[in-house]
């Protein structure tokens, strides 16, 4: 069965490039893009929403 | 679906004012976390702040909000509180607005045992007027007015808080984001006074002056002192030394004030 990803929303506007959700993130799927963090490995999300909640700048949504 | 935070925020607000890494931002989604698991109407919540980088708080909030002097938001509430006792009234501060400059209305706010919750994000500094040390700065902490380390101890704000006489106090961390909402929910539902003390970080102002080289850096920091309270009773006190107790510390019940105050009117109305 295939496995369902979930959907990462990034609103670069509101990013202040803490990097607290790329240190945080236990699969290491989100990265520093310039100022900005970005998804690099979707697939390797575990849906743990440490990202969405650690993120002060409300500036992540996770779907799972 | 993701949770939807823009239920409770003001349109148009965000990006915040806080500087990037700041804790702020993470108690203000536990607050609203907290909010929407109780079903709480905006138009009957009232929160309330005081001057300073978490007093700018309410002002993202899509709520009845008040952003008054420095460090009399517990005046302003009781107000509130005293005039409309059906609201849910919540004060948000930081650790020099509610310790300092507001030290005697935040003791007497416990002493009197109102129903209102009180949210303390403790990032150990002023911020927003230039990183000089608060009661809250640990000994030999740097700051801009105590540049040779602070001769100071600290204060505790939940001891303090229990010792003035709030019943319901508890604490948590930026780090811990998913206790912040459970704690915040818990002490809402409190009838009486409440305190909520959260360990915050300041990278700007208390950070890059004692060390701390990243915001990471500070998160696991909080990650490391911070023991629940369950644990802690299984430690010894030498294992426990520099460490901050988590979780609920401390509750009881206790006749609430509005109650109480009903209570004078009918007996002085009775009276005539």
């Amino acid at each position: 069965m295939e496995k369902k990803l979930p959907t990462i929303e990034i609103i670069e506007k509101y990013c202040k490039g803490c990097h607290i959700c790329v240190e945080f993130c236990p699969t290491k799927v989100l990265e520093m893009q310039g100022f900005v963090v970005a998804v690099k490995n979707l697939e390797a999300c575990i849906k743990c929403m440490q990202c969405e909640l650690r993120c002060p700048d409300f500036a992540i949504k996770v779907t799972p | 679906m993701a949770f939807d935070y823009d239920k409770y925020i003001r349109p148009g607000k965000l990006p915040h004012i806080w500087c990037p890494g700041c804790g702020h931002g993470i108690v203000m989604k536990g607050l609203i976390r907290a909010m929407d698991s109780l079903n709480m109407k905006k138009e009957e919540t009232a929160i309330v702040s005081g001057i300073g980088c978490a007093s700018r708080l309410p002002g993202y909030m899509d709520c009845c909000t008040l952003h008054t002097a420095h460090g009399r938001a517990a005046a302003f509430a009781t107000g509130v509180k005293m005039a409309k006792p059906e609201m849910n009234v919540i004060l948000v501060g930081g650790d020099g607005d509610g310790t300092a400059i507001g030290g005697n209305h935040f003791i007497h706010a416990c002493r009197r045992n109102i129903d209102m919750t009180y949210i303390i994000m403790n990032n150990y500094i002023y911020g927003m007027t230039g990183g000089q040390f608060s009661p809250c700065t640990p000994t030999g902490a740097k700051a801009s007015t105590t540049p040779y380390g602070n001769p100071d101890p600290g204060f505790d704000i939940a001891k303090l808080a229990i010792g003035a006489g709030a019943t319901f106090v508890a604490r948590g961390t930026a780090y811990h984001a998913t206790q912040i909402d459970k704690l915040i929910a818990e002490a809402i539902q409190h009838k009486g006074f409440s305190v909520v003390e959260i360990l915050d970080d300041c990278p700007t102002t208390y950070g890059r002056r004692n060390k701390y080289r990243s915001v990471v850096e500070m998160m696991n920091r909080l990650k490391e002192v911070a023991v629940p309270v369950k644990a802690a009773e299984k430690m010894t006190a030498e294992q426990l030394e520099g460490k901050v107790l988590t979780g609920v510390l401390h509750k009881v019940e206790q006749p609430e004030y509005c109650e109480q105050y009903a209570k004078v009117l009918q007996r002085a109305q009775a009276a005539k």
